[in-house]
């Protein structure tokens, strides 16, 4: 089983580096997902280095918490936090989205990426699977969790809502969905786009409990995912509050970065900016 | 005839009692139930194996997805609803969640053709095959009667490793398969020898083509019945023999033309023994309203139909 970390400047010494990975791996493919990746990193480094039981030398070990990534486009920061985790080289991240890659532009498991669970692309299908994940492990008395990370954007997508119902309606407490909350989709704001609140009376009226976060504070995400694990007899939700392209102000909150990669001639200065905001 | 029918049966309770088979064997099949349980023939199973049966609600697209996730966890999920329901509303989920996943899991799309009868159009699955049959990784399966219905949902779960489609209808249709007779997924049944031309059905018209033969060989026509119970993969080698050794090939469906059986067999005809061909099925058109026996014989899925068309066939 992987140690946890538990102190917060080393969780964002972890932060920073894996956001230069991202930005390095999505420069290389010259095409991916920047701002989306970015403002999940303090999230995944929260819970693949203190918050999972995982083993990067067992990824298929069966006790193993459980992390689907629903929004596949986001895909950089979950290999890219695998791979800083050990469950395979570094090296590889700049092969993203190439020809025979076993990072795929989203996930896609048949390509034989360790630590992957879903191969998942297409929005609103993650939660679904995470509700039989966590059945599966309620059926077998194990004690792991099941996560799921959603965007808010894909909340507008109806089968989400469908898996919403049951994941009360089963009674799993087992279950966490994680949403990244940045207010933006391609076209713009959700609330512009279409609004999704109130969205914690949404989450409170299909029977589950609901807890804010800071998604960027390392102390504040360990702290509320840990209260959460408290819950019993109904699922749990994090509605993370995140900064799309986090770590790199010049694109921060800027929702045209949320499919766009950075040039190479941008990377250095990108690079500068994460190592800047850290020491910030 | 080598075969005969020995009492009417819906399809639907050859996959209720290979479900009760499989739940008796194995304690790793679950069962996901769309609120309509006992329609698809799912309650015998909840009703004895109450703990692996689990309610999901009018929320097709969630069962996929959560049948996925017991997949990716060790179980075998089974999910059944009637087939428009099953392959169509939530064809997004089966092709990513389920097939590009690849995980074992068992669809039973019920209701498949007109013959659902006074229901109608909404609730007559015509189109299923022709949109999972696209869909890389999964299996379709399309039995003929309630005993190989029954052979088929056993073989989803021991022959198969991927998701499996199992379509099956509601209409008391003949029951005809020997129970003794092996089951292999993707290898087609030689029902009868003929040297004519060559009728290859699938699910109900399988019976109707076993009769159509009988039609022609009173007026002295020889023809070869296959019984296509895999769609997919399908048995490539009994079609190109057909091709080769008859003077052409006819299929029969209770699905729409297009993408269906006939394309299927079409496929492999035009690739290695192009031969004449004649399709039998629904026209691009939706079904209605009407007694099972009824709709069979307005859009022409009878082995009356099968027979003038052969007859034309041959004439050509």
């Amino acid at each position: 089983m992987e140690k946890r970390i538990s102190d917060i400047l080393d969780l964002q010494k972890i932060s920073t580096e894996i956001r230069k990975d991202v930005i390095r791996s999505i420069c290389e493919a010259a095409s991916g997902h920047t701002g989306g990746s970015l403002g999940l990193v303090d999230i995944f480094t929260c819970l693949y280095f203190n918050l999972l039981n995982h083993d990067c030398k067992n990824p298929e070990w069966e006790n193993r918490d459980r992390l689907v990534l629903s929004i596949g486009h986001v895909a950089p920061v979950l290999y890219t936090t695998l791979a800083h985790s050990g469950y395979f080289s570094k090296k590889e991240l700049l092969t993203l989205r190439k020809l025979g890659s076993r990072l795929q532009g989203h996930p896609g498991r048949d390509h034989g990426l360790p630590g992957l669970e879903l191969s998942a692309g297409s929005l609103g299908q993650g939660l679904s699977v995470a509700v039989g994940m966590a059945l599966a492990s309620k059926i077998d008395k194990r004690e792991n969790r099941i996560y799921c990370i959603m965007g808010d954007g894909e909340l507008q997508e109806g089968s989400i809502w469908e898996a919403a119902m049951s994941s009360s309606h089963h009674k799993l407490d087992n279950l966490m969905a994680i949403v990244d909350r940045n207010m933006l989709q391609i076209d713009g704001k959700t609330s512009d786009v279409m609004e999704i609140e109130p969205l914690s009376d949404k989450w409170t009226s299909f029977g589950w409990e609901v807890f804010q976060c800071d998604g960027h504070s390392h102390a504040d995400i360990i702290h509320t995912i840990t209260k959460a694990k408290g819950i019993i007899n109904k699922p749990s939700v994090i509605i993370a509050r995140t900064i799309m392209g986090k770590g790199i102000p010049s694109i921060e909150n800027k929702h045209g970065w949320h499919g766009k990669a950075p040039t190479k001639e941008e990377l250095s200065n990108f690079i500068d900016q994460i190592s800047r905001s850290h020491e910030i | 005839m080598k075969y005969s029918n020995r009492g009417y049966m819906a399809t639907k309770e050859g996959f209720s009692e290979a479900l009760i088979e499989l739940g008796e064997k194995y304690d790793d099949i679950i069962l996901l139930g769309a609120d309509i349980t006992s329609s698809v023939g799912m309650d015998g199973f909840a009703n004895m194996f109450p703990n692996r049966f689990i309610s999901m609600g009018i929320a097709e697209q969630n069962c996929i997805g959560v049948a996925t996730g017991l997949a990716l966890s060790g179980k075998v999920p089974v999910f059944s609803t009637y087939g428009v329901f099953a392959a169509l509303r939530t064809t997004d989920q089966i092709r990513i969640s389920l097939c590009y996943n690849k995980v074992h899991a068992i669809i039973g799309g019920a209701h498949a053709g007109v013959s659902v009868g006074p229901d109608g159009a909404t609730h007559q699955a015509l189109e299923d095959i022709a949109v999972l049959r696209s869909l890389p990784n999964i299996t379709i399966l399309s039995p003929a009667d309630a005993t190989q219905t029954a052979q088929a949902t056993i073989a989803a779960y021991d022959q198969c490793d991927g998701p499996v489609y199992v379509r099956f209808g509601r209409a008391e249709v003949s029951n005809f398969t020997p129970s003794d007779t092996d089951f292999k997924v993707g290898k087609a049944q030689l029902l009868k020898e003929g040297w004519d031309l060559t009728i290859i059905a699938t699910g109900h018209m399988v019976w109707e083509a076993l009769l159509a033969s009988e039609l022609l060989s009173e007026k002295g026509i020889s023809a070869r019945v296959i019984n296509m119970h895999t769609i997919k993969p399908i048995d490539i080698d009994i079609i190109i023999k057909a091709a080769k050794e008859t003077k052409g090939i006819i299929t029969a469906e209770e699905h729409q033309i297009i993408g269906g059986l006939g394309s299927a067999v079409a496929e492999v005809v035009v690739k290695t023994n192009p031969a004449p061909m004649e399709m039998i099925g629904m026209n691009d058109m939706f079904g209605e309203s009407g007694q099972p026996e009824e709709l069979m014989d307005k859009y022409g899925l009878t082995a009356k139909s099968i027979s003038n068309k052969a007859i034309e066939l041959l004439n050509e």
